[in-house]
């Protein structure tokens, strides 16, 4: 048979890649690291040029099946790894065939949950992985995506100012529909509650959950998080026709929120007293979008919210609210964010993304100055965080995963 | 444990002109295997899925035992979907990783123990409760994995293409053993596949869609030896029925001069032509030159029983599902004397072994 690569990215090194090999004997001179965690199959991260890549072992059919779902879900603008390519027609020297492998990007700066959890972790950690979790499922669920195996393990976590961002990384069982059911939806819910609290009473086990939080009552916590953002995004309010501010009060919680609407319907009863409003079409990413039309800053959301706020000090210390905002955010940009992130020196720049560094930088003036009773100047606080912070923190540019052991269930008989 | 009934169910996707599925009726006994089969988009999978309550039913009924579920959340109805995703935990003993979701649903301690020793002796772990499942082979852990849907008893299994991403000799085994076990427990099992032989080897009945509507549900004997239309007859067996489209003379149909008896009233209500199918193990070599005149292009040898493939003038009708687009003529001969390669041969059906279509509407004539 042929070795046949479908790739978005077509580069030749792929093919100095051994894939006349099964993936858990490929030579430790190709891996970036090993990885660890819980997963069904053998997974490898690989060095390619400047990129990581992880490598899955699974059936031709499966295989393709996920890819075309990964390049969906980028389409639709979920955050989801980046697919790569799939590698079909394997066999070993002795022409025995071998599975098919899915290839996809390693995203930059993300931890798996087992790597949080080894660090010292602020107390509310679950309650923030939670969040980013529901946010990230509520997304899904937006654009008709039943993922069928919602859990930690197949998540990867970005942090944004403070908190996290969950990215989908195995789209395996995943589903796309025009519109999933309620029943759909409970089920996925159903899913990521018994995962969470399996994953939880793993890490609690092995003595790696140095937090009280129950396992039990962190799992269920998915549940109304997610309950809670589903109705703020597409409950329908009813009120009089004179409250017609409430109409631009929901489209600013939904700002809030991090939300844009494109569709709202507004109906009235037959009378003409009452209006009905429901949001159709909602778009995640609000702040960010807003940042990158102001600055060409590609960063998380929360960031955004971060950086937005940031740059509205700004505009209000140097008078210049009523200018034309993309002057003065150009202006912010070339004063404020750039001269902090410049000022990192090369080995710490792997530590942490620009813009979770400039939030960092922010955070810490604010301790700064709560501590001296006065404001302390940006550069003294950055000069601080430089010398006592960040050379602290772990890399993160590039973690694979931690030390826990791999446990495919789907193995040979015995 | 419980019966499972399907009463006029019917799902119908909003700007789908047809529905997905058409008021579907089955009733399934209590303790029962069936197996949902068709090829791709034939609503098997909605089928289930209306039943765990992931598809809004729009019309009809289902009940579980005497209870209506019809709008119940998926939660509220006692049944489990099983092996959809099968992590074990490392750190975790056996026990624990059966037992842990049960705490979920507020089952007592004392309980989870009891379910969890129940299962594990069901599924020959009792050894292995307080080790970890790295001790334990590829085969255990996979029926920890399922001892962690068993723990739940439900009062129904649900499982959509278990199987499907398991290798070709893993499937076999695996298959055998969930059959195996689904006997043992005794709790009503609804399966979903697009691959007959596992349908046929599984189910204690096998129920059959097309196009959102169902053919026949029967027995897998009763299926294969009175398929009810021409679709089940090219859809159920490996390799496919021969099928093709014959006249109709006084007593019976000809067949290249060679005339197969039908009984007059059977074939009162046909028209000139009628759908004749006939399996390659219901057809033997003639020597008089009468029956189909057969072109040998390959064969097929498996010791005991040769397959020929071959060519004819007779029109063939496709067969369907995975049999699609298989259109040789297929005989079983005997492996020790085989027809050659670029012979030709005349092939007649056994007497009794053939299958009657009406050409029009697809439907069996007689029993």
């Amino acid at each position: 048979m042929t070795l046949e690569i479908t790739t978005a990215r077509p580069e030749s090194a792929l093919l100095d890649l051994p894939w006349s090999t099964p993936l858990e004997e490929w030579p430790e001179s190709y891996l970036a690291a090993l990885p660890r965690g819980i997963s069904r199959h053998v997974v490898r991260f690989v060095k390619l040029g400047p990129r990581v890549l992880a490598v899955k072992e699974i059936k031709d059919d499966i295989a393709d099946r996920e890819y075309a779902m990964l390049r969906n879900l980028r389409r639709l603008d979920v955050p989801s790894v980046e697919p790569f390519g799939v590698v079909h027609g394997r066999t070993t020297a002795d022409g025995e065939p071998l599975d098919a492998c899915l290839i996809t990007r390693h995203l930059q700066f993300s931890l798996p949950y087992r790597a949080l959890y080894s660090q010292n972790l602020r107390p509310d950690t679950a309650v923030r992985l939670m969040d980013a979790l529901a946010l990230l499922l509520v997304r899904l669920h937006l654009e008709g995506f039943w993922w069928g195996d919602v859990s930690l393990s197949n998540t990867l976590f970005r942090r944004d100012a403070g908190s996290f961002a969950a990215y989908l990384v195995d789209a395996e069982t995943g589903e796309l529909h025009a519109r999933l059911s309620d029943g759909q939806r409970e089920h996925d819910l159903d899913i990521a509650q018994v995962n969470i609290a399996g994953e939880l009473m793993d890490l609690d086990a092995g003595g790696f959950l140095e937090e009280a939080a129950d396992p039990f009552e962190v799992a269920a916590s998915i549940i109304e998080r997610y309950h809670t953002l589903w109705d703020a995004l597409t409950g329908t309010e009813r009120f009089e026709v004179g409250d017609r501010w409430r109409v631009d009060e929901r489209i600013r919680r939904l700002n809030e929120l991090g939300f844009d609407v494109d569709e709202l319907s507004i109906t009235t009863d037959i009378g003409g007293t009452e209006i009905v409003i429901t949001p159709k079409v909602v778009d995640a990413g609000h702040h960010s979008r807003r940042l990158l039309r102001l600055t060409g800053l590609d960063v998380g959301e929360n960031q955004a919210r971060r950086l937005l706020n940031d740059l509205d000090a700004y505009a209000a210390a140097t008078d210049r609210q009523g200018e034309d905002e993309e002057i003065v955010a150009h202006d912010w940009l070339s004063r404020c964010y750039e001269p902090v992130v410049r000022a990192v020196p090369r080995d710490l720049k792997t530590r942490l993304e620009p813009a979770e560094i400039f939030h960092e930088v922010l955070e810490h003036r604010w301790y700064m100055s709560e501590k001296a009773g006065h404001d302390t100047p940006i550069e003294d606080a950055l000069q601080d965080y430089l010398a006592t912070v960040l050379p602290a923190k772990p890399e993160e540019k590039a973690v694979l995963g931690v030390d826990t052991e791999e446990m495919p269930v789907i193995s040979r008989f015995d | 444990m419980a019966t499972v009934t399907f009463d006029n169910a019917t799902r119908q996707y909003p700007g789908n002109p047809v529905p997905s599925v058409d008021k579907l009726n089955i009733d399934i006994a209590d303790g029962e295997f069936l197996v949902l089969v068709g090829p791709s988009g034939c609503g098997k999978s909605t089928s289930l899925r209306m039943l765990a309550g992931l598809e809004e039913v729009n019309g009809g009924r289902i009940l579980i035992g005497d209870r209506d579920v019809t709008n119940l959340s998926p939660k509220d109805r006692d049944v489990a979907m099983v092996f959809q995703n099968y992590a074990l935990y490392p750190h975790m003993s056996v026990a624990d990783n059966m037992g842990f979701a049960l705490k979920i649903a507020g089952v007592d301690k004392s309980e989870i123990r009891k379910r969890v020793e129940e299962a594990a002796k069901i599924l020959d772990l009792t050894p292995y409760l307080d080790r970890k499942p790295k001790a334990l082979s590829g085969g255990q852990r996979q029926r920890v994995a399922m001892g962690r849907a068993i723990v739940r008893s439900p009062q129904v299994f649900l499982m959509d293409e278990p199987l499907s991403n398991l290798d070709a000799k893993l499937r076999v085994q695996t298959r055998t053993q969930i059959a195996s076990l689904q006997r043992r427990l005794g709790v009503t099992t609804v399966y979903v596949t697009h691959d007959q032989v596992e349908a046929m080897t599984m189910g204690d009945r096998v129920a059959v869609l097309k196009d959102g509507i169902l053919q026949q549900c029967d027995s897998p004997r009763r299926m294969y030896d009175h398929p009810a239309n021409v679709f089940v007859a090219g859809f159920i067996g490996s390799p496919a029925m021969n099928l093709m489209n014959v006249p109709v003379t006084d007593g019976g149909v000809d067949l290249h001069g060679h005339t197969v008896p039908i009984s007059r009233e059977d074939l009162g209500g046909v028209g000139k032509d009628v759908t004749l199918g006939v399996r390659p193990e219901d057809l033997e070599l003639s020597s008089d030159q009468s029956g189909i005149p057969v072109t040998v292009d390959v064969v097929e040898e498996l010791g005991a029983d040769a397959y020929i493939y071959g060519s004819t003038e007779q029109k063939l009708l496709e067969a369907t599902g995975e049999n699609a687009g298989a259109v040789p003529f297929i005989a079983r001969v005997d492996g020790r004397r085989p027809p050659e390669k670029g012979e030709k041969i005349y092939l007649k059906p056994k007497t009794g072994h053939v299958h009657v279509f009406n050409s029009e509407s697809g439907l069996r004539v007689g029993d």
